[in-house]
């Protein structure tokens, strides 16, 4: 069907997932909280992302853009979503650049769909900017990564 | 008139267009005309100066330039509380240039 | 004071290699200015107006000397052989390269300091008072909670895109030597009935274009809560902060916006769910890190000094505070000789005060917002001896807290966003002040000057502020009068029309003379103006 809204798996540039890309059609926070059937949603930045907890459940796809990239807002989206146990793909989209990318990917993004396309090896080597992190955040989670804080008292 | 004038990315000196290129010195600056935007334009997409903008600008007698502009009057002579750092240091008329 | 571990080392390390290759990519032009732009920021490097300034973070206004030594090196090396202290116990330098930027950041990165997050929409560096650790009227040393801040801070990666910049404030005495309600959090650390220690929270003040003292949202948090609180303040400030104008970005406009009882029940829902997350560090981490900070060994000795020279009992009276051991004292080298610019030290001053710090201070230094410089713990028997070596070098000022140890920021001579300069008047004033032997008879009186509305100068803040302003093209300067950024904060109120260069040196005379005309008993500038009001000054400006 025709999406002008989200974006396609062809447009992810980086997936840290095993699962199938998903490919559905993303509808607005507004839309998915009045539609029982939709699986895939698109947060803007102004939007609560808190609403969408009641229908974690049944989301496969959140997408976050981001307009601008200093638009900061997205990143407590996300991790507001993993917080409340979305384990579901969270795609950043949009103004997604190489020196937002290891941020992005502590707050609980998994996917990645930039306007403009990524130097592979720039990106790569964002991603692997921090051997290890002060706070704790999505990617400390679950016991997935110890914060240097914790580290020093193993 | 209209001059160019911006900082150059790696050094960040102050740079002056001067029809042909870039210069530290004011007095080469050279007036633009209607032509300031497009010729910005190339040269920060060239890497060639950082952060330019187009400024008002006179010609006077002796043929130096004078920004309209106090702000760009101090960029173009330095700090005036350290004339030593100044591009005219030994030139005690240089601060009253500014002011 | 804190040392780096191999953790804390390897983030530094990894910022230096990250912010090379961002240098690259834009000189490469994979970057365009404004996408590199906030990665410079990040990394204190600003375009000013005659070169590339950078700012280097002086967390918490704590150096040693081997730092203080490097800072003297990187002006010699780098820049134009000085550098700049400033309002926030930083420093900046005013002639740097692009292309040198990340050598520096590296030169920093092996004394264990940096230039993070010293500008940009982030959590900036975290201030305290200069006294901190040494001084007799605080209840802890307030340091090892800005450190625990720091490290939390320093990449965060949900608030590395804030709206607005963000400032965060420890202290840990009743007295406010750090503007600590003027910040966007103001923390003091304080003792509850049970005899607890716990942080008490002020969120939304600062100075800027619209200057607001912070209200207090919480009374107590305890300790072991402390990350977890300044987390949802800033969330909520993320996600609610406005974005559509920067002049209305910043946390106070918020906090004013949504009323100061809605913002605190935000945050404390926030609060509530990010315990039940977990996002504070272990508590051993906190016991780490102050140990960091346990007393040098002091020593008793004579608990009075020699004061039959003149000029040097008059230092000691003005420039040393008192410590918490009575032997001791700490000394303030000011950096305001008589017109000179205020803040500015040579590579060789500053390598001196290391040498000082060493032989005299357990080799420690401070940085005041008042852009001094703080050797906390002097043995009151090396006063004499420290003194000599200081007014040798020209920075034996005796003028703490006179009005000839104003604040005043880089202004028009050196900063793109400055509408008027602000240090000629500062070395006006201060020679002027000086030759009419006037200081002294005023005592205690903060003139700051900011050269443009971001008030960096913090003139909102001075019992004396002055506001450099354009008026077509001409520099133009607005009095304020009544402001105090102590314990007693208040917000400065303008006198009225505005004056020239000339006028407001003129008119700063003539509110003085009010004062001493006025004054009763020991009253301060700030005492006389509280009790007469704007009045009669107004009077003697434009009457």
């Amino acid at each position: 069907m025709d999406n002008p809204l989200g974006t396609s798996p062809d447009e992810v540039q980086f997936r840290f997932r095993e699962d199938e890309v998903a490919d559905h059609a993303t509808v607005t926070v507004d839309s998915c909280c009045d539609q029982t059937n939709a699986t895939a949603v698109r947060i803007e930045p102004g939007d609560d992302a808190r609403v969408l907890l009641p229908f974690l459940d049944r989301l496969a796809l959140v997408e976050v853009n981001f307009p601008g990239f200093a638009d900061g807002r997205g990143y407590s989206a996300a991790r507001i979503l993993r917080e409340a146990g979305y384990t579901g793909e969270l795609r950043a989209v949009g103004d997604v650049l190489i020196d937002q990318l290891s941020h992005m990917r502590r707050c609980g993004f998994d996917a990645f769909a930039p306007d403009k396309p990524l130097d592979e090896e720039d990106a790569a080597r964002a991603f692997a900017t921090w051997g290890n992190v002060y706070q704790r955040a999505d990617d400390t989670s679950g016991g997935r990564r110890k914060t240097i804080a914790e580290l020093r008292h193993d | 008139m209209k001059i160019l004038t911006g900082n150059d990315l790696k050094t960040g000196d102050v740079i002056w267009w001067t029809g042909n290129g870039w210069s530290r010195h004011l007095d080469d600056a050279a007036d633009v005309g209607e032509h300031g935007e497009e010729i910005l334009a190339t040269e920060e997409a060239a890497r060639r100066v950082n952060v330019p903008y187009i400024i008002e600008a006179t010609r006077e007698d002796d043929g130096s330039v004078r920004p309209a502009h106090i702000k760009d009057r101090v960029r173009a002579l330095g700090p005036t509380v350290r004339p030593d750092l100044t591009l005219r240091p030994k030139d005690p008329a240089a601060l009253d240039w500014v002011i | 004071m804190y040392q780096y571990d191999q953790y804390d080392q390897a983030m530094v390390d990894a910022r230096v290699e990250e912010f090379r290759d961002q240098a690259r990519r834009r000189l490469e032009g994979k970057l365009t200015e404004d996408q590199f732009k906030p990665l410079r920021l990040m990394n204190g490097l600003y375009l000013q107006l005659h070169a590339y300034m950078l700012r280097v973070a002086i967390p918490y206004g704590t150096l040693n000397s081997r730092q203080m030594t490097a800072l003297g090196d990187i002006a010699d090396k780098y820049d134009r052989g000085y550098g700049h202290f400033t309002t926030r116990q930083n420093i900046q330098y005013n002639w740097i390269k692009l292309e040198d930027a990340a050598d520096i950041l590296a030169d920093l990165a092996k004394v264990e300091m940096h230039a993070i997050q010293t500008s940009g929409n982030c959590i900036r560096n975290i201030s305290s008072d200069h006294f901190a650790g040494a001084t007799f009227d605080e209840l802890v040393d307030p340091r090892p909670y800005a450190e625990l801040l720091r490290q939390w801070s320093s990449f965060h990666p949900e608030f590395t895109y804030l709206p607005r910049k963000f400032k965060i404030c420890v202290i840990a005495s009743e007295r406010d030597r750090a503007a600590m309600r003027l910040h966007d959090i103001g923390i003091q650390i304080v003792k509850n009935e049970a005899g607890e220690i716990g942080a008490r929270f002020f969120v939304g003040g600062g100075m800027g274009r619209t200057p607001m003292i912070a209200p207090m949202i919480r009374n107590f948090v305890p300790l072991d809560q402390l990350i977890t609180y300044a987390e949802a303040c800033l969330r909520v400030y993320n996600r609610y902060g406005r974005r559509d104008n920067k002049y209305k970005a910043r946390i106070k406009i918020l906090v004013h916006e949504l009323g100061k009882e809605e913002y605190t029940r935000q945050v404390e829902e926030e609060f509530a769910h990010m315990l039940d997350i977990g996002v504070e560090p272990p508590r051993e981490e906190l016991a780490r890190i102050a140990e960091h900070f346990a007393d040098p060994t002091f020593e008793y000795g004579p608990k009075t000094v020699d004061r039959s020279d003149p000029d040097f009992a008059l230092w000691v009276d003005r420039n040393t505070h008192r410590h918490k051991h009575d032997s001791y004292v700490s000394a303030v080298i000011s950096l305001k000789p008589v017109g000179g610019i205020p803040g500015d030290a040579t590579g060789e001053q500053m390598r001196l005060m290391a040498q000082l710090a060493k032989r005299y201070s357990f080799d420690e230094i401070r940085i005041m917002h008042t852009q001094n410089v703080v050797l906390p713990h002097v043995q009151i028997v090396n006063l004499p001896a420290l003194w000599s070596e200081l007014d040798a070098a020209g920075l034996g000022a005796p003028n703490m807290d006179t009005i000839e140890d104003m604040i005043a920021c880089p202004g028009l001579d050196y900063c793109a966003l400055a509408n008027a300069r602000s240090i000629p008047l500062a070395q006006r004033i201060s020679e002027a002040f000086d030759a009419s032997g006037k200081t002294e008879k005023l005592g205690e009186l903060k003139l700051k000057i900011s050269g443009c509305i971001n008030a960096c100068g913090h003139h909102h803040a001075g019992h004396i502020g002055i506001l450099g302003v354009d008026k077509k093209g001409v520099e133009n300067y607005q009095l304020s009068l009544g402001g105090s950024e102590a314990e007693d904060v208040s917000l400065a109120k303008i006198t009225g029309p505005g004056f020239t260069e000339d006028g407001v040196i003129e008119a700063v005379e003539k509110v003085t003379d009010v004062y001493l005309a006025r004054k009763e008993g020991e009253e301060r500038f700030l005492d006389t103006y509280r009790r007469i009001g704007m009045e009669p000054f107004k009077e003697a400006l434009y009457g």
